[in-house]
């Protein structure tokens, strides 16, 4: 990533002169808002900064981001970013892609990636639907879904995103909505800020052929007891007044839902994103079920790690600081190199 | 005693045995030593897709025939002269190659009932009448060779292993090869073991004795130094050209270069190779599929980069989405497709020349590449470099086809002077290059190449998007439009179908040959054997070889239509001589054979012959 400099961008700045084609009341317009405020405080000047995407309506987005982008095939968008970050050290790659695209189609893709930890921020807008090939079920979608292609529900077990980015070696691993600027603005910063694969799964509303799907998160009655806001180095409790806190079970493998009353604070977990360790992060990704409640949001991990773009570019300047002739030279040598023989 | 010293003008040897034997090293060692002393050389490796498949075994035989003569040649050989055979498997499976008074050395410590009952001889060959009509020479290679090993500091098990090393030494002198580079090939590749060292020297030079004090070997051999064009030569195999022509594509385009590729036979050694080339700015990237290796690729394309992928057919049907990703996007991009028999994992290490339909048609939409074939295992180096050069000038894929036969074949090479190769230079987009000079059109073309600008992330003030939905002309945006589709997809043909490529030549040496022989890619030395040995039979034919496949070369209708006669033998089942028909309304006739081998040059002269009796 390019050194910040002394840049005076606005979020406009960030808008390209293309119109803007998602369904009216999509998710996706405020995540793209939200982005294009966002991007100016990196300071990273526009010309740096690649979105690259894949597939269905979030994959739309680099055309409305006034920086470069592409919008490749589908589930491919973490191959392509991958070639461009680790021969690109000096640009700013981020990646948007849908629950289809980087779950299903692209599932090799995005394991590797994050396995790799190639400098990339993957933004996975999460509706748990497939909303440009109009309302089949996604690899998120709930089972029993009832769906155009699942007339009499689903038969598959869905994915829990942060479970598998955990299990694919994710070093940073982080979850918003679409509808929460400044939590979504949070996690961001938090992402660009990582060096190596930074993995978001946002919570994003498809009104269309999806519509409520995580209304439980959203619902001033509710949102306060499904939420859990996770923040560095604080207790985690959540509810209304903290009234429920996250514990340790002793002789239990994961992490359980307690009445804050009822439990002594020193037992209550203090979230630590730094720990090397991905089983604590997998359970607080296990906390919810498909109720939505006790979904926990903000950053579950975030780990360092050397990223293989880093790993690649110093192996290269290893064997670059070596040379002293000029490539022609190096590269005659190189021909004639092995047994020779010449004919006069 | 003295032996008797008789020229020959040229000889084919093929040393054979178990996967384990070493046999490749063997051939590849006698190979070297006879490129020093000048001969011209060709060299066919034939090994089975197992790495070690049950010792002893038909399955398991290994081979590796080597051609050399005082003359310029173009095959590795149709039949060996001499067969080495280090077990019966050996014997049993190459004895059908063998043209009667051949010599064939073979291993008799090998010989034994429970190997002989392994691949069905009910007796032993070497004392009933199988071998009738060869010269055969028994030789205890396996127990000469601890024997001589005996003083030695190494294993009894590191000592058989060095029978390779014997037999190598037996053939070097019964050939006059000099040694000096396996002596020094033998220290390089167990500078870490010194026992190592000696032990596989001893072994040579036990061979080499035994060659000189038998009474069973009363002739020696020399093959003359040929007459090649003064210069440096190295033998070198198709792959390992190809990576250099990578590598020299990068540093004559002062670009990084960028390879994405999954591991695939044939083509794992181009990976392995450019792995190597770090100081040369070359980075190399083992990908988790196919798919992605392209992706990346195309990605540091995108970037910059000269991006490259390498893999074979299976590997290219899994690319052809991304291949046509890049078509929309008009970025270069180099795929090279070692070919081998399919398909599916059909005989992944045979020969085959059946992608070619893949490379020209298979993908979806209209989606047209360049497509180039290397003709020679040195001309892989030369078609890497043509591949970059289209790729970068005119922004576009382009697939090259290469196969096993070129790829582990080789040849002697003469080294290019470095200066005198292509400049590939391109030059980065980085001003607005609208008409007012205020706004960047991605997608405003050169009027001499139909290129579009390639502008790279970094530049400021081109910030642009790209994709695979259908571009407006000029501005690049999202566009539905319908005669803007057309155009869109007629001028991405045109692209290609403008790139200008030379002329193919024809080889008519007396200018009266009325039948044309047309081939591409590999097939160009059994081909080109076959019409010489035509013409010295006072039968003229006519030979041209498509190096490019798309676009066709200019004049290709003229020449075809100026013979009476249009032959197309190939590796495939008609796949050019589809293409020739359609296009230029020619009756080209085809010659096919699909057995994972190449053609001899014998069949083909057999069947040229009986063509021209019609003609």
């Amino acid at each position: 990533m390019s050194e910040p400099v002394a840049l005076k961008l606005t979020a406009k700045d960030f808008k390209s002169d293309q119109e803007v084609r998602w369904c009216p009341g999509c998710g996706d317009y405020a995540i793209l808002a939200a982005i294009q405020q966002f991007m100016p405080e990196l300071k990273i000047p526009r010309e740096n900064t690649v979105f690259i995407s894949g597939i269905g309506c979030s994959s739309r987005f680099p055309y409305y981001m006034n920086t470069y982008g592409m919008h490749s095939i589908h589930g491919r968008a973490p191959a392509i970013a991958t070639g461009l970050s680790v021969s690109r050290p000096d640009l700013s790659v981020w990646v948007v892609t849908g629950d289809g695209d980087a779950l299903s189609i692209g599932g090799n893709h995005l394991i590797h990636a994050l396995r790799r930890n190639v400098n990339l921020k993957i933004l996975l807008f999460n509706n748990r639907i497939y909303g440009l090939t109009k309302g089949q079920y996604s690899p998120t979608s709930e089972a029993g879904k009832i769906t155009k292609s699942t007339p009499v529900g689903s038969a598959d077990a869905p994915f829990n995103p942060i479970s598998l980015a955990l299990g694919a070696e994710a070093t940073f691993v982080g979850r918003t909505i679409d509808s929460d600027r400044k939590h979504l603005q949070s996690v961001l910063r938090a992402a660009a800020e990582h060096e190596g694969s930074a993995f978001v799964e946002i919570y994003q509303n498809c009104n269309i052929f999806n519509d409520g799907a995580f209304e439980q998160l959203k619902d001033p009655a509710t949102r306060d007891d499904h939420l859990i806001r996770l923040e560095h180095g604080q207790p985690i409790t959540f509810g209304k007044d903290g009234q429920f806190c996250v514990v340790h079970p002793p002789g239990g493998f994961g992490l359980e839902v307690r009445d804050t009353a009822s439990t002594p604070t020193e037992d209550i977990v203090v979230h630590d994103t730094s720990i090397t360790d991905p089983a604590y992060a997998f359970a607080l990704s296990r906390l919810p079920g498909f109720d939505l409640r006790n979904t926990p949001i903000g950053v579950f991990r975030s780990v360092r790690r050397p990223s293989y773009d880093s790993v690649v570019q110093g192996q290269l300047a290893e064997a670059k600081a070596k040379v002293t002739e000029t490539p022609e030279q190096q590269l005659a040598a190189l021909l004639a190199s092995g047994d020779t023989w010449t004919i006069s | 005693m003295s032996k008797q010293i008789r020229q020959l003008d040229r000889v084919v040897i093929r040393f054979a045995g178990d996967s384990g034997d070493g046999m490749q090293l063997t051939g590849d060692r006698f190979t070297s030593e006879t490129a020093q002393l000048g001969n011209d050389i060709s060299t066919l490796p034939n090994f089975p897709a197992e790495i070690r498949a049950p010792a002893g075994t038909l399955p398991g035989v290994s081979s590796f025939q080597v051609h050399f003569a005082d003359y310029d040649i173009l095959t590795p050989g149709d039949a060996p002269n001499v067969l080495v055979a280090m077990n019966p498997a050996a014997l049993k499976a190459n004895l059908v190659d063998l043209p009667p008074g051949a010599d064939i050395i073979v291993n008799t410590d090998e010989f034994t009932k429970r190997n002989l009952a392994k691949v069905g001889y009910s007796s032993n060959p070497l004392d009933d009448d199988t071998l009738a009509g060869y010269a055969v020479h028994p030789v205890a290679l396996t127990s000469m060779t601890i024997g001589a090993l005996a003083e030695q500091d190494v294993s009894k098990k590191d000592a058989e292993r060095a029978k390779n090393m014997f037999a190598l030494g037996l053939l070097s002198w019964m050939y006059s090869r000099p040694y000096e580079s396996t002596l020094r090939f033998l220290e390089r590749k167990f500078a870490r073991r010194p026992e190592l060292v000696a032990a596989n020297v001893a072994a040579f030079k036990a061979g080499w004795n035994f060659g000189e004090t038998t009474e069973d070997f009363a002739v020696r051999y020399e093959v003359k130094p040929a007459k090649m064009p003064p210069g440096t030569y190295r033998n070198i195999t198709g792959n390992a050209a190809l990576s250099l022509g990578i590598v020299a594509a990068g540093v004559r385009s002062g670009l990084p270069v960028f390879l994405g590729a999954y591991p695939i036979t044939p083509a794992s050694d181009i990976l392995h190779e450019l792995s190597k080339h770090k100081r040369f700015g070359v980075t190399t990237m083992q990908a988790e599929d196919e798919i992605a290796a392209i992706g990346a690729a195309l990605g540091a394309s995108y970037g910059g980069a000269l991006g490259v992928t390498t893999t074979s057919g299976p590997g290219v049907a899994l690319k052809g989405e991304t291949i046509s990703l890049a078509v929309a996007l008009e970025l270069p991009l180099v795929i090279v497709d070692v070919q081998r028999a399919g398909p599916s994992t059909g005989m992944p290490t045979k020969t085959e020349q059946a992608d070619l339909n893949m490379a020209l048609f298979g993908r979806h939409g209209e989606a047209p590449v360049a497509v180039i074939a290397p003709k020679s295992p040195s001309d892989c180096f030369y078609a890497a470099l043509e591949a970059a050069r289209i790729a970068l000038t005119y922004r576009t894929p382009v697939i090259l086809l290469s196969d096993n036969y070129v790829a582990n074949g080789s040849e002697p090479w003469l080294l290019p002077d470095v200066a005198t190769l292509p400049d590939l230079r391109v030059e980065f987009a980085t001003t607005p290059n609208s008409e007012d000079g205020g706004t960047f059109l991605p997608y405003l073309r050169d009027p001499q190449t139909l290129a579009r600008p390639w502008a790279i992330p970094g530049t400021p003030g081109l910030e642009h998007r790209i994709g695979g939905l259908e571009k407006a002309d000029k501005t690049g945006d999202i566009s539905y439009d319908p005669a803007n589709h057309d155009h869109m997809v007629r001028t991405r043909a045109a692209r290609i179908d403008t790139i200008p490529v030379p002329d193919v030549e024809v080889e008519d040496p007396d200018g009266d040959a009325r039948l044309l022989v047309l081939g591409w890619g590999s097939t160009y030395g059994p081909i080109g054997a076959a019409c010489r040995a035509l013409r010295q039979r006072g039968l003229p034919v006519a030979q041209a070889h498509l190096r490019h496949l798309a676009p066709l070369p200019a004049n290709l209708g003229a020449v075809l239509r100026s013979y009476d006669r249009v032959v197309i033998p190939e590796m495939n089942l008609g796949q050019l001589a589809h293409v020739i028909r359609a296009r230029y309304l020619v009756d080209a006739i085809g010659y096919n054979q699909v057995r994972g081998l190449p053609f001899t040059a014998a069949e083909l002269e057999t069947m040229l012959e009986e063509v021209l009796k019609n003609v």
